[in-house]
């Protein structure tokens, strides 16, 4: 039977049922930079999935592939690098409401276009390098609004409320009349509005400009869109940066070290604004992070990445209570306790391997103190070793300690 | 009564058309204007401030020069002129007095518009500039927005496609223009465009001069023949006067086209890699817009640099040029006047040129401001 033959072939996007709440899947994820020194082997076989509503932290040291997953997830790495392998399959709902699967690496340019800052929003690390230096921040706001989203109902609505104000503040006006019924007529057309011209479309978008940067808890927001991103200080930037990701309502949000050229004040105020935002908005969360501190107060879950593979991923709970990765609980025990005083602050030994000529096998295993001749030779395949706690190892520790395979 | 009482409501911008309203609306858009003005004019001010002592250095120096070369007397006298005579023409040009008094003499002399007599012109230096800046400044305006609207669409072109044939073709384009020189390129381009051109029966272009003086009349007003033809409403000099552009424009022009189109491309290639590029295309902008909205804004900074300083350049440079076309600028004269002695050309020459690189710069300055907002109001 022909369909029997398919079956066995490469399954294609419409053929993969996802969970409903999945949101979005990363699968076999591979990105190589082809560099002058050699191909650098960034991800190899990235695995992870974020569920409806969710906080997802991808941490690890620098270099080790996080801000390289983010970008390949909205496929904006830049040459010299390139995507290789796998999927990233993005659960969207369409305009009848049904939910359908987008294979993110399969799609055109065009179709990236659209899910780019409207579906999938991403804020970047710094916030003096990232906006545009000659643009108004209102200006560059404004640009993605009136890029992804129909203005054409804002439009008539504005122009509804400024008739109906004008007729309150001026109830005696001698064409009283025409305005009532200009209003009813506007009125009439809310289900399907004209499309706007170029100006009303600019207005609109800047209205609702400001109510983004009301919405990140910009202070003054009607003044701010008129300044030059050199007039706001660090944090206001990142707020203008987390509001041009929001403006569109994405579906995702990718924080990538979205707090970490903040002061620690600043970088509180801006984690919890995230927290808020996602109840607000119903977006789903992945933040890209170093810090194991905004790991524990903020996300639900946790991809722990090490020299571009995923090596434990589970609940934030679950990784803080019983880290089962050699690596993981190295990082966690590296943490000084504000209840110990210590002479020494603890590391893992050794530096991030060059991944030019990554370590054969597992990718941790000169630095790992449990390493084994297997550990050299092969790569330790992905298992859930505990219900919804997926590792990457040979030798498990934590609970599963000296667990035979 | 009329300022507060209603009267209607427009339909289109739903304002109440109360007079009062409408007033103080007026008034604080008026307001908000001058402000904005305001601003302008002090970063203005400032760079024509920042302007003064540049001029003032030029002038002193044009001054010494003429020391420099030797004993001015020496112009007016000759071999057999008597000591006594030689004395007496020193006296009557105030040479004999203190070097600081004489500096003050010229100032004064250059304010009153008396620059001195040009020997080689036989005319005074005023008239000789009269008649000859503005074909120079026709002729390099020309040649600057050729190279301008050619070299900075090639240098886009280039970085954008980086590596493949049309940057290989643009390198290539660019790479001549830097490594020709001008003379045989200017002599290449009347070979083929007027004596080929003519051998073969084609429309050939002019091999020189401002237009067809043998056929048409002309009588300068501002000295600019485009102009002037405009003025006088006169299309048929107008044509002329373009097509007798074209070759000594393409000539001077191919230069400052190829430092464009290069430098363009490199502060592109700089711009596209900047994150707030990433951002733009993060947003889901097309690549188009992404290069021409927030790519090229950033990466015209340093292309206007090398644009004003390639225009003063071209006033200085058309010496060349202008004697294989036999351009009646200021090249032709300059370069007789230094063959001369003729000092008071020479010194006219050098100032005109400061004048022009300070002005360029100024340009650049202005440009600069309304380019990058942390300039304008930095």
């Amino acid at each position: 039977m022909v369909a029997s033959q398919d079956d066995t072939s490469i399954e294609t996007t419409n053929d993969i049922r996802l969970d409903s709440d999945t949101l979005l899947l990363v699968r076999g994820l591979k990105t190589n930079f082809y560099t002058y020194e050699g191909v650098v082997k960034a991800l190899d076989n990235v695995q992870f999935e974020l569920k409806r509503g969710d906080t997802l932290a991808i941490v690890g040291e620098t270099g080790c592939g996080k801000s390289v997953t983010a970008k390949s997830i909205l496929r904006l790495v830049d040459s010299p690098g390139r995507i290789e392998e796998g999927q990233i399959l993005f659960q969207d709902v369409n305009e009848e409401g049904e939910n359908v699967i987008i294979d993110l690496l399969q799609s055109t340019e065009d179709e990236m276009r659209k899910i780019r800052g409207n579906k999938i929003a991403i804020v970047f690390q710094d916030p003096a390098t990232y906006p545009n230096p000659v643009f108004r921040i209102g200006d560059q706001i404004a640009e993605v609004i009136a890029l992804h989203q129909d203005l054409s109902r804002d439009v008539l609505e504005m122009k509804i409320a400024r008739l109906e104000d004008a007729l309150r503040t001026n109830p005696d006006a001698e064409n009283v009349e025409e305005i009532t019924t200009r209003i009813e007529e506007y009125k009439s057309q809310l289900d399907s509005p004209p499309p706007p011209t170029d100006k009303e479309k600019k207005e609109a978008a800047k209205k609702r400009t400001v109510e983004t940067l009301k919405l990140v808890r910009m202070p003054s927001a009607e003044q701010t869109i008129n300044q030059y991103p050199h007039e706001l200080s660090g944090g206001m930037r990142q707020r203008a940066l987390i509001a041009m990701a929001l403006s569109c309502n994405p579906r995702i949000l990718i924080a990538d070290e979205a707090t970490t050229a903040l002061d620690v004040t600043v970088q509180a105020q801006v984690l919890k604004l995230l927290n808020v935002l996602k109840t607000e908005l119903d977006a789903s969360i992945i933040i890209i992070t170093h810090d194991l501190g905004v790991v524990a107060e903020t996300c639900t879950r946790v991809a722990v990445m090490y020299a571009g593979v995923v090596v434990e991923y589970t609940n934030t709970d679950e990784l803080f209570s019983d880290p089962i990765h050699p690596y993981t609980s190295g990082l966690l025990r590296a943490i000084p306790k504000i209840t110990e005083k210590v002479e020494h602050l603890l590391q893992i030994t050794g530096t991030v391997p060059n991944l030019i000529h990554p370590p054969s096998g597992c990718r941790f295993h000169p630095r790992c103190e449990f390493a084994t001749e297997i550990c050299a030779q092969q790569r330790p395949p992905r298992e859930e070793i505990k219900p919804a706690h997926w590792i990457e190892c040979h030798h498990p520790q934590g609970s599963m300690k000296g667990r035979k395979r | 009564m009329a300022l507060i009482s209603p009267r209607t409501i427009d339909l289109k911008t739903g304002h109440a058309q109360l007079a009062l309203q409408k007033h103080i609306a007026g008034c604080a858009r008026a307001i908000r204007r001058v402000i904005w003005h305001m601003r302008l004019r002090d970063y203005v001010i400032r760079r024509l401030l920042l302007a003064i002592p540049v001029v003032i250095g030029v002038l002193a120096i044009t001054f010494v020069l003429a020391y420099v070369m030797g004993d001015p007397v020496g112009i007016y006298t000759q071999e057999r002129t008597s000591p006594e005579a030689v004395e007496a023409i020193r006296r009557a040009h105030g040479l004999d007095r203190p070097l600081y008094e004489q500096f003050f003499f010229y100032l004064r002399d250059l304010a009153s518009g008396d620059w001195g007599y040009s020997v080689s012109a036989r005319l005074p230096v005023t008239q000789v500039i009269a008649t000859r800046l503005p074909a120079t400044i026709e002729l390099s305006l020309f040649a600057i927005v050729f190279a301008i609207a050619l070299g900075i669409p090639l240098g886009i072109l280039s970085a954008t496609k980086k590596d493949r044939w049309p940057d290989h073709v643009t390198r290539v384009v660019a790479l001549a223009g830097v490594s020709m020189p001008i003379f045989w390129f200017a002599l290449m381009l009347k070979y083929v465009f007027f004596f080929q051109f003519y051998m073969a029966g084609l429309p050939a272009l002019p091999e020189g001069g401002r237009y067809t003086f043998t056929v048409l009349p002309y009588t300068p007003i501002t000295g600019f023949l485009l102009i002037d033809s405009i003025i006088t409403l006169n299309p048929v000099l107008f044509m002329d006067g373009l097509v007798h552009l074209i070759l000594p424009g393409f000539a001077l022009g191919y230069l400052t086209l190829a430092i464009i189109t290069r430098m363009m491309r490199s502060s592109m290639l700089e711009v596209l890699k900047e994150d707030y590029i990433t951002l733009a295309r993060s947003k889901g902008l097309r690549e188009r817009v992404v290069i021409y909205r927030h790519a090229l804004r950033n990466a015209m900074i340093p292309t206007v640099t090398v644009i004003g300083l390639a225009f003063g350049g071209l006033m200085s440079g058309a010496v060349l040029t202008e004697t294989i076309f036999s351009w009646p600028g200021l090249g032709r004269w300059s370069t007789r006047a230094i063959l001369n002695s003729d000092i008071p050309s020479i010194n006219a020459f050098t100032l005109l040129v400061a004048f022009i690189f300070v002005g360029a710069n100024l340009v650049v300055d202005l440009v600069y401001g309304a380019l990058d907002p942390r300039i304008r109001y930095g």
